[in-house]
């Protein structure tokens, strides 16, 4: 039952992310922490950034770590068979019919309007980690002293960088990362 | 469409994708620039223009960019075995690290030097998508199309504030772009 659960959860979530990279991120939000409840939103932030260190899309790498965690080896390898099956069947289809017709205008139409959505997407499941990042509960602030105030330091001085100079996302991330480990310490119990 | 099928290509072509994958860091765009240089330069397996293409409907299909792409270039190669093998070499590399991740991630998280490291990293993987999403509004915005911002502003109420099911989202807005493709069709067919 949990493995086609997951299978399920992982099949929606490789038929319905479009756009490639980000776009997946809202989806496994959906399934895996406020449908299914198998991950907390700490561990999907964890996900997130662990996807975004190592090769491989985050489709796959959460795919492969929800799994494990749910259902062991099976569960890794159930869920990303569901997670690419839709590709596989839906680019095969594509494929034969590019190299019939070369015509893909009817496909481009629809991505129009799907575009302006998943951006918004992409923002709201990336609000939830920037919460997360930030406050002390991961939801908006009742008071002042629910602000993480080194989180927001962080943020803001990363976002700055990567609008100015556009340097390699997993670099800043580094960056952050060691920043955070060092000052934290001077920083107990945020 | 010419298939080659035989063990030495269905090595090359799995040796190929399996060291793109396990080297590509940093999401699918830019495995495609990888595989043009390695399927069209180096192997003279893929032609340019064809390439271009396949890039456009990896990018346009549901789904990872790199897994789609290595569809596309598998079956142009060896047809649906070869489609198997390249999508064996994408998905093994991330499979393997993401193992050996999620077995040390209990002691990982509970170390609190490495908590806070990932705490850290938290707020730098919340910048890089803050980051991206503030580009890709920006691309939506100036192509100055009502419909397309209404979209925007729409699913991103529905989904932050009305926590409606991403799942619904995405699918009425396949609806919404099929009929705004079928009537710029009819429209096209009016205009002598």
């Amino acid at each position: 039952m949990t493995l086609l659960k997951l299978f399920w959860s992982f099949f929606q979530i490789g038929l319905l992310s479009f756009g490639g990279g980000y776009a997946a991120m809202p989806l496994i939000l959906e399934q895996v922490v406020t449908r299914n409840q198998w991950l907390t939103m700490a561990e999907f932030a964890d996900i997130v950034t662990i996807a975004e260190m190592t090769p491989g899309p985050i489709a796959v790498n959460s795919a492969t770590f929800v799994g494990l965690k749910i259902a062991g080896l099976p569960g890794a390898l159930i869920s990303t068979l569901g997670c690419i099956l839709p590709a596989c069947v839906i680019l095969m289809i594509l494929a034969y019919f590019y190299y019939k017709y070369r015509n893909l205008a009817m496909v481009q139409g629809v991505l129009s309007c799907l575009r302006p959505a998943v951006v918004a997407l992409i923002a709201s499941a990336g609000l939830s980690i920037l919460l997360l990042a930030c406050f002390r509960d991961g939801s908006l602030p009742k008071a002042l002293e629910d602000v993480n105030w080194l989180g927001v330091v962080l943020f803001g001085g990363a976002l700055g960088i990567l609008q100015w100079k556009k340097p390699s996302p997993v670099i800043v991330m580094a960056g952050a990362g060691l920043l955070g480990m060092l000052l934290y310490q001077f920083f107990p119990g945020v | 469409m010419s298939a080659k099928r035989d063990v030495k290509t269905y090595w090359k072509l799995f040796s190929s994708t399996f060291c793109l994958s396990a080297f590509t860091f940093g999401g699918g765009y830019i495995i495609i620039p990888l595989m043009r240089k390695k399927f069209v330069e180096e192997l003279h397996w893929i032609e340019e223009q064809e390439m271009l293409d396949l890039s456009a409907i990896a990018q346009s299909s549901p789904g990872a960019i790199a897994v789609n792409a290595a569809i596309l270039v598998g079956y142009r190669i060896a047809g649906i075995p070869g489609a198997l093998v390249t999508i064996c070499g994408t998905i093994l590399p991330p499979l393997i690290i993401l193992s050996i991740i999620s077995v040390i991630y209990g002691w990982f998280r509970s170390n609190p030097w490495v908590a806070a490291l990932l705490k850290g990293m938290q707020s730098g993987v919340a910048a890089v998508i803050a980051d991206v999403t503030i580009r890709m509004a920006g691309d939506v915005i100036r192509q100055k199309k009502l419909l397309y911002i209404l979209i925007m502003a729409g699913a991103f109420c529905a989904t932050f504030f009305l926590k409606i099911n991403v799942v619904y989202i995405i699918l009425s807005c396949v609806l919404l772009g099929l009929i705004a493709a079928l009537l710029a069709k009819r429209r096209e067919a009016k205009a002598p």
